[in-house]
């Protein structure tokens, strides 16, 4: 799944990464706690939060994430933007609630770092 | 010859905002000397936990960085309070941080399993009332 994919499946905003929308993204992961982000190593994620603080984007940054997506219209400050931005890292903005939001990229094809059954 | 880097950084204490700011430095760096990708997010990774610690629980402190062709030391110092019960504080899930710290994203109890998780060595050195040195090993392959 590209990253244009992600926006339109969640009719997003994009806030910053347009060069990045031709990305593909291997898995997602989606929490406010930026520790357990941490705990999940994955090539190529999107990382979908309710969280908007600067540690996000420092949290995508040491982890190589690929697209951040912001949950519940959330929208981040020109200073993650640019911080996100300086990174390489696509930032988008979405209405959708978190486990909306999962549910839609999921049902989409993409999926977590675990697997049950 | 002398084929070593040696990297300092000085962490701000309770300034949440530019936490992570001395392991994007050692990332980038990192990666500009061609360190391989898995190695540098786990060393990213490592760090980046240890710096937040720092901010969180120890006023700050003082991070030294030694890149060798064979591996990355990172030693995070700090004059803290001291980790009271350090096999309690490995487990995952512990934690001692503040409900304001959970608000921004951490004090899930992660951190210092984390830090052990991405290091190849990881040593901590406690004393109550003096402070907390963690010593992490990474392994360049």
């Amino acid at each position: 799944m590209t990253v244009q994919e992600i926006k339109d499946l969640l009719d997003a905003r994009l806030l910053s990464g347009a060069q990045f929308l031709d990305k593909e993204v291997h898995s997602a992961c989606g929490s406010d706690m930026m520790s357990d982000v941490l705990a999940f190593v994955k090539d190529q994620s999107v990382l979908i939060t309710g969280l908007c603080n600067p540690q996000v984007i420092r949290t995508a940054e040491m982890m190589d994430i690929v697209c951040l997506v912001f949950v519940r219209g959330k929208v981040p400050d020109d200073n993650m933007i640019n911080l996100a931005s300086q990174r390489d890292i696509a930032v988008l903005s979405t209405e959708l609630p978190m486990f909306s939001a999962c549910g839609v990229l999921y049902n989409a094809g993409l999926r977590g770092g675990a697997s049950i059954g | 010859m002398d084929d070593k880097i040696v990297l300092k950084y000085t962490v701000s204490p309770d300034d949440f905002t530019r936490a992570g700011e001395a392991s994007s430095n050692v990332k980038a760096k990192l990666k500009q000397i061609g360190v391989p990708p898995e190695v540098v997010r786990k060393a990213a990774i490592a760090m980046y936990e240890g710096e937040i610690n720092m901010v969180i629980h120890a006023n700050g402190g003082e991070i030294t960085v030694t890149i060798s062709p064979e591996d990355i030391t990172i030693v995070l110092a700090d004059t803290g309070p001291g980790i009271p019960d350090v096999e309690k504080a490995m487990q995952a899930g512990f934690s001692t941080a503040p409900d304001n710290i959970r608000n921004l994203g951490f004090g899930a109890g992660m951190g210092l399993p984390n830090m052990k998780k991405y290091s190849d060595i990881m040593n901590i050195d406690t004393t109550l009332g003096v402070g907390t040195t963690v010593t992490m090993v990474i392994h360049m392959q």
